[in-house]
C-alpha cells in the first residue's frame, strides 16, 4: 500500500518533474510477469523512470534488482528500499565466492515477478559509453529460456542525478524500449545480441548528452 | 448580453462577453476537429490516423488549461505560463550541447523562471525588462567563467542566453498582459488579450499546415523547414490576418491602421518563431523538442511561434492603446 501510493502519487509526478519521462516502443514492454528488464546504469534516476513507465496495475511485480551492501546499508536506507522500491537484494560482494548471487533474482522470476536487472552492475559516470555488462543476466536467461529479456536503453537520466551528486538537476530523458530477446542457446552470443540490441537503441536516442 | 446563471453564480461572472464566445467557438472547433479526428479511419480504413487523434487529444487538453487559467485570473495565467516556459527551457537544456560542468548554471537557469514570474507578479515592470536581457545575461557568462571550462565557452553562454530569453523571457510578454486593467482594454480584459494572442498565433500555424496541406508546391526554406511551402505561408498570412482584422475589434483596444499593422505583422512573427526553432532543432538533429505532447511534440515545438509573436503583440498593443503605461 505504502508502496503503491508511493509510486503511482509521488513517483510518477516526480519523474515527470525532473526529466519530462518520454517513453519510445512502450508496445514491447511486458504485459505479465516474469520478465527481465535489462538496462544502462547512470544513476538512481534509472530506477525511477523504470519503476514509472509501466502500467499502474503492474507495480506490484516489478522488482528492481539492487546491491544489498549499498542500499541495505542503515535501517532507513533499508526499509525504503525493501519497502518501497521493493528491491531485490544482490550481494555483489559474494560474487566469485562461491555463493549463489542469483539466487533472490531466481526466486522473484519463480514468483513471476518483473526484475530490473542493470547488468553493468554499478552506475556509469555519464559519458556516451556503457560499461562492461557481467554475465549473470546470461545464466538467468539460460536457467530460465522463456523468460523474456527486454532490452532497454536510458538516456540523459545520467546528467539528472550523476553518481557522487547531491542535488538533482532536471533534464529531460527518453527510455528507449527494445523486443524482447530470446535465450540464443550460449551465454557470450547472448551478451553480445543484448549490447547490439542497447546500442541500436542508444543510436535512436535524441542527443540528451553532454557535448 | 446577459451569461448563463452557472456563470452568473460564480467569479466566472466576470468573464466579458468576447471572451465566453470566443471560448465557446473554440469549443465548437474542438468538437468538430474531433469528429473530423472520428470519422477519418471509417472513411479511409487504410491509412494511420492515430496521429490526428492524439493532437486533437492533446488539443482538448491545451485549451481546457488554457481556458481554465484565463478564467481564473491573472495569477492562474502566470503560474501556466511559467510552467510552460520550464518545461520549454528544460527541453531547450536538454538537447543543447552543453558541458558537464554546466550543471550548476543549468540549475540557476530553471530559477530564473520563478523570479521573472515573481517580477511579473509583483507588476515590477521595469525591472522584468531588464532582468533575463541584461542581468541574467551578464551574470550567467561570468559563473561560466568562475566554473573554468573554456572548451565551448561562447557557445555555451549564447545556450543560455538564447534559452531563456526564448523560452521565459519572450514568453512572459504573452503572461503579464493578463494583468491589463479593464480600463486599458475594455473589450475584452487583460484575459481577452491574452485569448486572443494565442487564438491568432495558433490559427496561423494551423492555417499555414491547411493550405500547405492543400496547395503547397514551391518550398519556401528548403534547408531549414522542408515542409514549409510559400503557398502554405502565404495562405497562412492572409488567413491570419483576415482574422485579426474582423475579428481583433471585439478583443483588442485598438482599429484601424493599427489593427492593420497588427494583422500583417503577427503572422510574420509567428513564422519567424517557427522557422528559427526549426533551424535549431535542425542544427541539433532532432525533429521535435520532445514527446511530452502527444501527437504534437514537444512544448517548445508548440510555442515557438509565441515566442516572437508574444513580445510583438505585446509592444504593438501598448504602443498603439496604452496612451501611457498601466504598470510601473
Amino acid at each position: 500500500m505504502i508502496r503503491f501510493v508511493f509510486l503511482a502519487l509521488f513517483a510518477r509526478p516526480l519523474a515527470r518533474f525532473m526529466t519530462g519521462a518520454d517513453v519510445i516502443g512502450a508496445e514491447h514492454l511486458p504485459k505479465t510477469g516474469p520478465a527481465i528488464i535489462a538496462a544502462n546504469h547512470n544513476s538512481h534516476v534509472d530506477t525511477l523512470l523504470l519503476l514509472t513507465m509501466f502500467p499502474v496495475r503492474l507495480l506490484p511485480l516489478l522488482r528492481p534488482a539492487a546491491a544489498a551492501d549499498y542500499f541495505l546499508r542503515g535501517p532507513l536506507i533499508s526499509w525504503f528500499s525493501r519497502v518501497v522500491v521493493g528491491i531485490v537484494p544482490v550481494e555483489r560482494t559474494r560474487a566469485g565466492s562461491g555463493g549463489d548471487v542469483l539466487a533472490p533474482m531466481r526466486e522473484a522470476l519463480a514468483a513471476g515477478d518483473i526484475v530490473i536487472l542493470f547488468p553493468e552492475g554499478t552506475r556509469g559516470d555519464a559519458s556516451d559509453e556503457m560499461g562492461e555488462m557481467k554475465t549473470g543476466v546470461a545464466r538467468l536467461a539460460a536457467e530460465a529460456p522463456h523468460v523474456p529479456v527486454i532490452p532497454v536503453w536510458i538516456e540523459g537520466a545520467g546528467r539528472v542525478l550523476p553518481k557522487g551528486a547531491g542535488i538533482p538537476v532536471p533534464m529531460n530523458c527518453t527510455v528507449l524500449i527494445g523486443e524482447p530477446l530470446a535465450w540464443t542457446g550460449e551465454r557470450l552470443g547472448f551478451m553480445a545480441a543484448l549490447r547490439e540490441r542497447l546500442m541500436a537503441l542508444k543510436a535512436q536516442a535524441p542527443p540528451q548528452r553532454w557535448s | 448580453m446577459t451569461l448563463p446563471p452557472f456563470f452568473a453564480a460564480t467569479p466566472f461572472n466576470q468573464i466579458a462577453p468576447p471572451l465566453f464566445w470566443g471560448m465557446a467557438g473554440v469549443l465548437v472547433l474542438l468538437i468538430l476537429g474531433t469528429a473530423v479526428a472520428l470519422a477519418l479511419p471509417l472513411l479511409q480504413p487504410a491509412k494511420d490516423h492515430v496521429n490526428l487523434r492524439q493532437r486533437m487529444a492533446s488539443w482538448w487538453v491545451m485549451a481546457a488549461l488554457v481556458g481554465a487559467a484565463l478564467v481564473f485570473g491573472w495569477v492562474a495565467t502566470l503560474i501556466l505560463f511559467g510552467v510552460i516556459s520550464f518545461i520549454a527551457l528544460r527541453e531547450f537544456l536538454s538537447l543543447a550541447p552543453l558541458r558537464r560542468e554546466d550543471r550548476l548554471v543549468i540549475l540557476l537557469a530553471y530559477l530564473v523562471i520563478p523570479a521573472n514570474y515573481g517580477l511579473l507578479a509583483a507588476n515590477r515592470y521595469g525591472i522584468y525588462l531588464v532582468f533575463i536581457p541584461v542581468w541574467a545575461f551578464l551574470v550567467a557568462p561570468f559563473i561560466l567563467a568562475v566554473i573554468g571550462q573554456t572548451r565551448a565557452y561562447l557557445s555555451t553562454a549564447a545556450i543560455f542566453n538564447w534559452g531563456l530569453m526564448a523560452c521565459v523571457y519572450n514568453i512572459g510578454f504573452a503572461a503579464y498582459l493578463a494583468r491589463t486593467p479593464l480600463a486599458q482594454a475594455p473589450q475584452a480584459g487583460g484575459a481577452g488579450l491574452v485569448f486572443f494572442l494565442l487564438l491568432a498565433t495558433e490559427a496561423n500555424d494551423v492555417a499555414q499546415y491547411v493550405w500547405g496541406k492543400l496547395i503547397g508546391r514551391h518550398k519556401i526554406m528548403p534547408k531549414v523547414s522542408p515542409n514549409k511551402t510559400w503557398e502554405g505561408f502565404l495562405g497562412g498570412w492572409a488567413t491570419t490576418a483576415l482574422i485579426i482584422w474582423f475579428v481583433g475589434p471585439y478583443f483588442l483596444p485598438i482599429a484601424g491602421w493599427p489593427l492593420a499593422v497588427v494583422a500583417a505583422s503577427l503572422p510574420l512573427a509567428g513564422f519567424a518563431g517557427d522557422v528559427t526553432m526549426s533551424a535549431i532543432k535542425r542544427d541539433l538533429g532532432v525533429k521535435d523538442t520532445s514527446r511530452n505532447i502527444p501527437g504534437h511534440g514537444g512544448v517548445l515545438d508548440r510555442i515557438d511561434s509565441l515566442t516572437f509573436a508574444a513580445p510583438l503583440y505585446f509592444h504593438l498593443i501598448i504602443f498603439f492603446a496604452f496612451s501611457r503605461l498601466p504598470w510601473p
